[in-house]
């Protein structure tokens, strides 16, 4: 597969070049738009999605017969893995600028800065979850932290929100500078940046006994700490609760989705795709590092998301959790474990979102994030309560909701390969899980709020939107009965 | 000069940024840190760029480059961060920084 030239890219990199577009006509028309009330941005950029949407998947289906495409001389590289990728953040990221229309945290004069940094966060992680190169790799993750370090501290007025930004970037930078390092440790002992070269070359010269197996792993360890960072695993996730409880609602959900799948996209890429080769597995053994920094994430996440009272911050502790669960599909690196991931992101994809629109749609109402808040909700508004149910309960992994299938997948993976006491720990944690969620749940349906109830009225709109999140919620975990998405990983991501 | 001694001072540098970023309680000393683990790590591109591969190669300069100018853009942010934080708290001082926790 030859490497195309910069000219040559251009047709392929279209959706990312749109994207710039966007951003830049999205600051441009926030010079020209003087009424600070008008949601003609917010508008434009989702327009901006919908495009973009559409070109990725004209340009998936114009050249995907032609197999995976490196472009601009081996930096990034255009497969279905990548189309997977970006189809799933733009779903995010269309998400994510429709609560931000309805929630009324933000300010209205930085609208404009607003949306166009959504859209440059989103070619950030395109480049992420298309990388092929060190370079490429470094600079598409230090331009989702950075984009990031800003939306989290976007509340200017809220010191929670500047507290969590501070945070935010002080473990950031920390984090992406030690991946640096473990990067540049890699490249010398390869002497190259391309990850197909990588791996060739680090195959031979440890056959040859040129590199020692101990100093590849110091630079895995350390390319780890960046990656850890990105999905919040322990032990780089203590910026998330606070991050996520001070950011707007609408980051937070922003974050906790497209932040991790693009953690994952990378991880997938540099990790099966770069390093996975069985020489290679042999030779430097990090299987068991990963199954216990994945054990430790979800049994982290869910011990500190029992004591909560804001919701938000639950769902953050749920969301390491989830990372620890998704990791335990990329312990071994197998192609059903790399499936199970896929498919277990599309799922928590609606399952968090919906959960999150819940918060949007309680804070506008209550003014509050707190468990209090949602007390005798299934009185006030009985669809939005038994909406925010059924996301609770796919996240706990309940049959017949879709987060029980992509637990299953995952868990099969893991047995599979024989990592009994993985699977264990992850089923223990999915019990410890249910009784956070269910405390939601038992504030919705069985406290009263205390006051009269009146019925809280919500727009035709909401209720729309909160169908778009529960419908496939629990609809996606039967479409795996008809097809295995054990199986897309085969021909989605292919071997460098 | 060999090799070693570039990756041994990189590693010095390495070292005393992360030592810096977990000792010191003073915002703008903990990006100073940052800049040193950054900077270790370009250090640790140009010297490998110019010993393990061939001369006409030159991508780990080119990732030193692109190193400096993401630190530089990091600074920015980092700086921008730390006037918000002290317009609201009226301290740079990481541990009065504390609304959110639990």
């Amino acid at each position: 597969m030859q490497p195309l030239s910069n000219i040559e890219s251009l047709l392929y990199f279209s959706p990312e070049i749109l994207l710039v577009i966007f951003a830049a006509a999205v600051v441009i028309l926030d010079l020209i738009v003087k009424d600070t009330e008008s949601s003609a941005v917010a508008h434009l950029s989702l327009a901006g999605c919908i495009c973009v949407f559409a070109t990725v998947l004209v340009t998936h289906f114009s050249f995907s017969h032609e197999g995976p495409v490196s472009l601009f001389l081996g930096m990034v590289q255009l497969d279905v893995f990548s189309s997977f990728f970006k189809v799933l953040l733009l779903l995010a990221t269309t998400a994510t600028i429709l609560f931000s229309l309805r929630s009324e945290e933000l300010d209205a004069r930085l609208k404009g800065e607003y949306y166009a940094l959504l859209l440059a966060i989103t070619l950030g992680m395109f480049l992420m979850a298309s990388s092929t190169n060190l370079l490429m790799i470094f600079i598409s993750l230090e331009t989702v932290s950075l984009t990031s370090y800003i939306l989290a501290g976007f509340l200017t007025h809220n010191p929670r929100s500047s507290e969590a930004a501070f945070k935010y970037i002080t473990y950031g930078a920390v984090a992406s500078g030690t991946m640096l390092f473990g990067l540049s440790l890699l490249f010398g002992m390869a002497g190259s940046g391309d990850l197909g070269q990588i791996s060739v070359r680090l195959t031979e010269l440890l056959a040859a006994g040129e590199v020692a197996p101990l100093a590849v792993l110091i630079a895995i360890t350390f390319i780890l700490a960046g990656v850890g960072y990105k999905i919040a695993s322990v032990p780089f996730h203590m910026w998330s609760p606070d991050v996520y409880e001070g950011a707007p609602i609408p980051i937070t959900a922003f974050l906790s989705v497209a932040s991790k799948s693009a953690g994952f996209a990378l991880f997938i890429r540099f990790f099966y795709s770069g390093f996975g080769s069985s020489e290679l597995m042999q030779a430097v053994d990090w299987t068991f590092m990963l199954a216990i920094v994945s054990a430790l994430t979800m049994t982290v996440g869910n011990l500190a998301a029992l004591p909560q009272q804001n919701v938000k911050r639950l769902l953050a502790y749920s969301s390491i959790a989830h990372g620890g669960y998704l990791l335990m599909g990329g312990v071994l690196l197998t192609p059903e474990g790399i499936g199970a991931i896929l498919f277990y992101l599309i799922v928590y994809l609606f399952m968090n979102l919906g959960a999150f629109h819940v918060v949007v749609l309680i804070a506008n109402e209550e003014g509050s994030e707190m468990i209090e808040g949602y007390r005798g909700l299934a009185s006030r508004a009985p669809l939005v309560a038994w909406a925010m149910a059924i996301f609770l309960f796919s996240l706990t992994g309940i049959p017949p909701f879709a987060g029980f299938f992509g637990k299953w997948l995952l868990f099969a993976a893991v047995l599979e390969q024989g990592y009994y006491w993985l699977a264990l720990v992850g089923l223990l944690n999915s019990v410890v899980s249910l009784y956070y969620y269910a405390r939601i749940v038992k504030a919705m349906f069985l406290e009263d709020a205390g006051e009269e109830t009146t019925q809280t009225s919500f727009s035709t709109g909401t209720f729309a939107l909160l169908s778009v999140f529960v419908i496939p919620t629990i609809l996606i975990g039967f479409l795996n009965i008809f097809y295995t998405f054990s199986n897309i990983s085969v021909p989605v991501i292919p071997m460098q | 000069m060999t090799l070693q001694h570039y990756l041994v001072i990189s590693a010095i540098l390495f070292t005393l940024g992360i030592f810096a970023v977990l000792t010191r309680r003073n915002a703008i000393s903990i990006l100073m840190g940052i800049e040193l683990i950054l900077n270790s790590c370009n250090l640790n591109f140009a010297a490998f760029s110019r010993f393990m591969t061939p001369p006409e190669d030159i991508s780990g300069q080119v990732i030193a480059i692109f190193g400096i100018v993401l630190a530089a853009a990091e600074a920015a942010v980092f700086l921008a961060i730390i006037l918000a934080i002290y317009r609201e708290f009226g301290s740079i001082r990481p541990n009065e920084v504390d609304t959110l926790k639990g």
